[in-house]
């Protein structure tokens, strides 16, 4: 039974995990708790930002660093995150949009950035210069750098919870079979291996998976506006467009 | 943090998608559609020994709003619903019957007579109007979430953005262009069975050829004026006038022209009018030729 993919307009909204606030509107006010918002937020963000200058802006990595530092300056200091408004835009595609737009402003004006500007998070530029090495195509690059950051944060946080809730067997056969390079082994190998039976290795998955959908779903709703767009941006986390 | 290279990324993003059936009674064979709620899977039911349709919704909450407004609609035209519950990750699934059909907008590639266009879509008004009875309007119809069986049978599907007719505080979805004006101006102006009628009215243009009858045109044009008052009051009256036309009869929509109605006049009265002619012929005949006969 074929479903259309392009209901577009919103839709019922239904409650999503509410564990974490949304960082939007913290980050959105002044103070500690707007610069901690922020660096949450650029967690999530520097990377694709830094790609996307790199490959859409075609900027030395010197110059990104530059730009990308100063512009999660200036989203503070120029109180830009207040003007962001749910009913228009999607978040990822309003700092997007504000990224541009810095970048073109700098450009016109050929003011020299000043490094820093007060977010403390230290991003690791070099790491992501050698990822550049097999980046996706110019137009969907902060786009794929977004979904890569946000499942790469989630498996931190399954990681994290597997280690203090003792169950490192569990995130050790996630690693082996989802997270394989190359040649995924058989659920019997793995039995084999970790002397358990290929129900405990399915179970194990089966866990891994659905703690890291969980995880994932959290931080996507930190930098969410609400409900609707926690539900529409699942859509392009997850799935596949067709 | 460790790069996670594309193809993890990607194997990543589908394994925490996949539904994880294992502890109910389903056995999920292919990903058969997907919309904005939630994806739809074809699925072998181990208990009941059937192939079901099982529809995963984006998130989770208690009662699916979907699975109950179907569950209480009973009608040929609509999908049972069979069983509903829920994943261990938190998300709803129903599963409802399985379909077997191609959707509307492929029907129409292969069909290209109009009267059995309109036929089917007498059978789209007919489940629509039936749900507007029970109160319920579905706010997204649109070729592809309309199926059409072997045998010509009708089934609107994907009611994930329904509500009730009177539920003022849901919040609207759509799709344009088959998405009434009134649907992106919520909560100003309530919607109705009128929302429906207008996607009705977009389906018609779609169904009707390129230079369409008027008397067609202006049915479609009355179904999806912009302005509900301007449409048709429900969907049975739209069904209605397109049932007017399939007979040939004047429909509401659309006031003929006297030649027009002279045209339609000779079509349904050809024989008698025939037959009237002829004996008026002969008649003549017969007039100018009697004094010669004498």
């Amino acid at each position: 039974m074929p479903y259309d993919s392009d209901t577009a307009m919103g839709g019922p909204h239904r409650p999503f995990p509410t564990t974490r606030h949304s960082l939007i509107d913290c980050a959105a006010g002044t103070g500690t708790l707007a610069r901690e918002a922020l660096e949450s937020i650029a967690s999530v963000y520097w990377k694709p930002a830094y790609k996307h200058v790199r490959i859409q802006w075609k900027r030395s990595n010197e110059e990104a660093k530059d730009l990308v530092q100063g512009f999660f300056a200036a989203l503070i200091e120029q109180h830009i995150l207040a003007s962001f408004d749910p009913s228009k835009a999607r978040f990822r595609t309003f700092l997007k949009a504000c990224l541009d737009h810095f970048v073109m402003k700098l450009d016109e004006s050929a003011n020299r950035l000043k490094r820093g500007g007060g977010v403390t998070t230290v991003f690791d530029f070099d790491a992501a210069e050698r990822e550049l090495a097999g980046s996706p195509s110019v137009e969907d690059v902060f786009l794929r750098e977004w979904q890569r950051q946000m499942f790469a944060l989630g498996l931190q946080d399954l990681r994290e919870l597997c280690h203090t809730h003792g169950k490192p067997l569990h995130y050790r056969i996630f690693e082996q079979y989802d997270m394989a390079d190359a040649g995924r082994p058989s659920y019997a190998d793995l039995a084999a291996q970790h002397h358990i039976p290929v129900t405990g290795v399915t179970n194990y998955l089966a866990w891994a998976r659905r703690e890291l959908r969980r995880l994932v779903l959290l931080r996507l709703r930190s930098v969410t506006s609400g409900d609707p767009e926690c539900q529409a941006e699942m859509h392009v986390l997850f799935r596949k467009m067709t | 943090m460790s790069f996670l290279p594309d193809r993890a990324l990607d194997h990543l993003r589908q394994v925490t998608e996949s539904p994880d059936f294992s502890a109910t009674r389903y056995q999920v064979e292919e990903e058969i559609g997907r919309g904005g709620m939630g994806i739809v899977y074809r699925a072998w039911d181990s208990r009941l020994e059937r192939r079901v349709a099982l529809k995963v919704m984006d998130s989770g909450f208690a009662i699916n709003q979907e699975a109950k407004l179907l569950a209480q609609l009973e009608h040929p035209g609509l999908a049972p619903v069979y069983d509903a519950g829920s994943l261990p990750d938190g998300r709803v699934y129903y599963a409802m019957r399985l379909i077997e059909g191609r959707r509307l907008d492929d029907f129409l590639r292969q069909e290209s007579s109009l009267p059995a266009r309109l036929r089917i879509f007498e059978k789209i008004c007919e489940a629509v109007a039936f749900a507007h009875n029970h109160g319920v309007i579905h706010c997204d119809l649109k070729p592809q979430n309309i199926m059409v069986g072997q045998f010509g049978e009708v089934f609107v599907v994907d009611w994930g953005v329904a509500r009730a007719i009177d539920d003022a505080a849901m919040p609207t979805a759509g799709t344009p262009p088959y998405m009434a004006p009134e649907q992106s101006r919520s909560r100003e102006q309530p919607l109705d069975a009128r929302t429906d009628v207008f996607a009705l009215g977009r389906i018609l243009q779609d169904l009707m050829p390129p230079s369409p009858p008027r008397p067609l045109a202006a049915i479609a044009r009355k179904a999806s004026a912009p302005d509900p008052a301007g449409r048709f009051g429900d969907v049975r009256q739209l069904a209605a006038d397109i049932s007017l036309f399939l007979d040939g009869l004047p429909v509401t929509a659309y006031r003929d022209t006297v030649p027009e109605r002279l045209a339609r006049f000779w079509r349904h009265n050809q024989v008698l009018l025939l037959l009237l002619s002829a004996y008026l012929a002969v008649k003549l005949i017969l007039f100018f030729l009697a004094p010669a006969l004498k």
